[in-house]
């Protein structure tokens, strides 16, 4: 029965919920469990509070409300959330043992909204990775095989997902954070458009491109869980005063698996000829394979090129940095979170270089020095001003492949969501640039501040492959009506989620399925 | 371990005083390991001037807005001993500090 509970999409759960087939404290406590039994070993997790949450799933049961929407059901936040009196460390030994006196707007409405907050997630450092190596506090293993990393820097919301530790998760993407672990796990992972999901709570990283997203086994549960969190924000200056467009809707939609007349630009320069160095073979064939379904269930495909991508990279990995070692100034070692070295006799500008060399670990000390660089004087305009202009070039990119006023863009733009799977942990932890090529794919969309998910496209070696699906800003609904065409697409083809596949792998040592 | 090849090299030098104005106390160990990577990285990142940008104007935010105004309202914030708490030193109701200024102040 907890397995059961554990690998249903939440959306079917809180169906049952709502049917009276199960309580809030049962799905939870199904959660628990298997937390209690396999987090030691995965280490999704850096902070879980079982009695907090049961409780929190026994009020909910007992106020009677739950099966609407999001409400009674489980859902884990990726650390960086901010949450009121929980432990919140965004990967840093600098937050150890902070409890914030505030909510994230993120959670503040999960929790009006009747969720049950499972556990926080772990992640890189500040967001800033990969691979989730980052982590100052543990690693956490891929669940498809151990050996392997979950991605990152929301690795913790994508294990603890793929391996029925949570059955959704918030997570956030910076530069893929959401996508690129969500691949290579078998999730579905959304990066909203800038500006849709209020930042206010969130450890800022890059102001600029942080955006946080939902994490889940099913497209509609994504769409469930995005639609939970998104809209405007007074505490968030930069939040769009904008309605969401009906995702969950289209995402119902889309799973009919019509697409007639949709237009869809494959993009050259992630992964299409002359592009495809260190793109993975077995990832490039799903990839076509994906892209030949959208044509069979009525989609125009073309190929489009957008030159400025190629240089998405590089202007990343000096936005980013330079915008993050503007942020990390506030962790100083005066307001709260670490200090080291008030001894009495150092003066305060000793005790806050003390206190940020042992509270960061190595990836976030090179970024802020490479940002403290990147916007010194004489460099400014070679460097940081340079890459924003490449922004704006990428942008532009973008707005081509839309088309003008003529009206022969696309309506969606597709590519590998990664170039490889999963790599062995430890493969690139002392290799940067090695590091950052696996964002190569989700760059673009995070400087031009576009919606992209990333939907399952089968396995490459028995490892999850991702496909992304690119829309215009505020058009998150093209997103999901896409994703979810595919993936009914592929269910259908297959005769079962690619998750099962995890499933019933996970079960043989364990004795069999359950 | 620096990298003599790289087009933009670091140097141990350059990286401790780039630490130093961002208040960051590094090891020794530290300076030869970043002189290294981040001459790599920053060859990398330094494609961004092969781009064709004359009359291209920067980008600062996909969302450009301005002006973000709201009603000029107090509400409450948050109490001082919850704020307090979270400080690493705290002194008659107020977060406690080194000293800031030098001994020859």
């Amino acid at each position: 029965m907890s397995t059961d509970l554990t690998t249903t999409d939440a959306a079917e759960l809180g169906r049952r919920l709502a049917a009276g087939e199960i309580t809030a404290a049962e799905i939870t406590g199904a959660y628990l469990d298997r937390i209690a039994a396999e987090d030691g070993e995965l280490g999704a997790y850096l902070h879980v509070d079982p009695e907090a949450a049961l409780a929190r799933a026994a009020e909910l049961d007992a106020a009677g409300s739950v099966g609407t929407g999001v409400t009674g059901l489980p859902v884990a936040l990726k650390d960086v959330v901010v949450t009121e009196g929980v432990p919140t460390t965004s990967g840093s030994k600098i937050l150890e043992g902070w409890r914030p006196p505030y909510d994230a707007t993120v959670a503040a409405r999960l929790k009006s909204a009747g969720t049950v907050l499972l556990g926080k997630t772990n992640m890189d450092e500040f967001a800033m990775g990969s691979s989730t190596e980052n982590s100052a506090y543990r690693i956490t293993r891929n669940p498809w095989d151990p050996t392997r990393i979950p991605g990152g820097s929301s690795g913790g919301s994508a294990a603890a997902v793929a391996g029925g530790l949570a059955p959704w998760a918030i997570g956030t993407d910076t530069g893929g954070s959401i996508r690129q672990p969500a691949a290579v796990t078998g999730l579905v992972g959304h990066k909203p458009t800038y500006g849709s999901v209020s930042r206010y709570g969130l450890i800022a990283f890059s102001s600029s491109l942080d955006q946080a997203g939902p994490m889940a086994r099913t497209v509609l549960d994504a769409a469930l869980l995005h639609e939970a969190i998104g809209g405007h924000d007074p505490m968030d200056s930069t939040s769009i005063d904008a309605p969401l467009p009906l995702l969950a809707e289209s995402a119902r939609r889309g799973a009919g698996g019509d697409l007639s007349g949709l237009r869809v630009g494959v993009v050259r320069e992630l992964g299409g000829e002359g592009h495809a160095d260190g793109y993975e073979p077995g990832v490039l064939a799903r990839f076509a394979e994906a892209v030949a379904l959208l044509e069979s269930m009525g989609a125009e495909v073309r190929e489009v090129s957008a030159p400025a991508f190629d240089l998405a990279l590089a202007a990343y990995y000096l936005i980013a940095p330079s915008e993050a070692s503007s942020n990390l100034a506030r962790f100083d070692g005066v307001r709260y979170g670490l200090r080291v070295g008030d001894d009495g006799t150092r003066d305060l500008d000793e005790v806050m270089a003390l206190t940020r060399e042992q509270g960061f670990g190595p990836e976030v000390k090179r970024r802020i020095i490479l940002g403290t660089y990147a916007l010194s004087s004489g460099y400014y305009e070679a460097y940081y001003g340079q890459a924003q202009k490449v922004r704006t070039l990428i942008s532009r990119d973008f707005n081509a492949a839309w088309g003008g006023a003529d009206g022969n863009g696309v309506d969606v733009l597709v590519s590998p969501t990664t170039p490889t799977v999963a790599f062995p942990l430890g493969a690139r932890i002392d290799d940067p640039m090695a590091m950052y090529a696996a964002d190569l794919c989700t760059l673009p969309a995070s400087l031009a501040g576009v919606p992209a998910i990333s939907v399952p496209a089968g396995l490459s070696e028995g490892l999850p492959v991702g496909f992304q699906i690119m829309a215009p800003a505020l058009a998150d609904d093209r997103c999901y009506r896409v994703a979810a065409a595919l993936e009914a697409a592929q269910d259908d083809a297959r005769g079962h989620r690619l998750l099962d596949e995890l499933t019933g792998r996970a079960a043989q040592p364990a004795g069999g399925a359950a | 371990m620096s990298t003599p090849s790289a087009k933009h090299p670091l140097s141990r030098q350059e990286i401790a005083h780039l630490a130093h104005l961002a208040r960051l106390a590094v090891t020794e160990e530290e300076l030869d390991l970043f002189a290294g990577q981040l001459s790599v990285v920053l060859d990398a990142v330094a494609r961004v001037g092969e781009a064709p940008t004359d009359d291209v104007p920067p980008t600062t935010h996909a969302v450009p807005m301005t002006n973000v105004m709201r009603p000029d309202a107090t509400r409450p914030s948050l109490p001082r001993d919850v704020v307090l708490a979270g400080a690493p030193a705290a002194e008659d109701g107020r977060i406690r500090v080194p000293r800031i200024l030098g001994e020859e102040a």
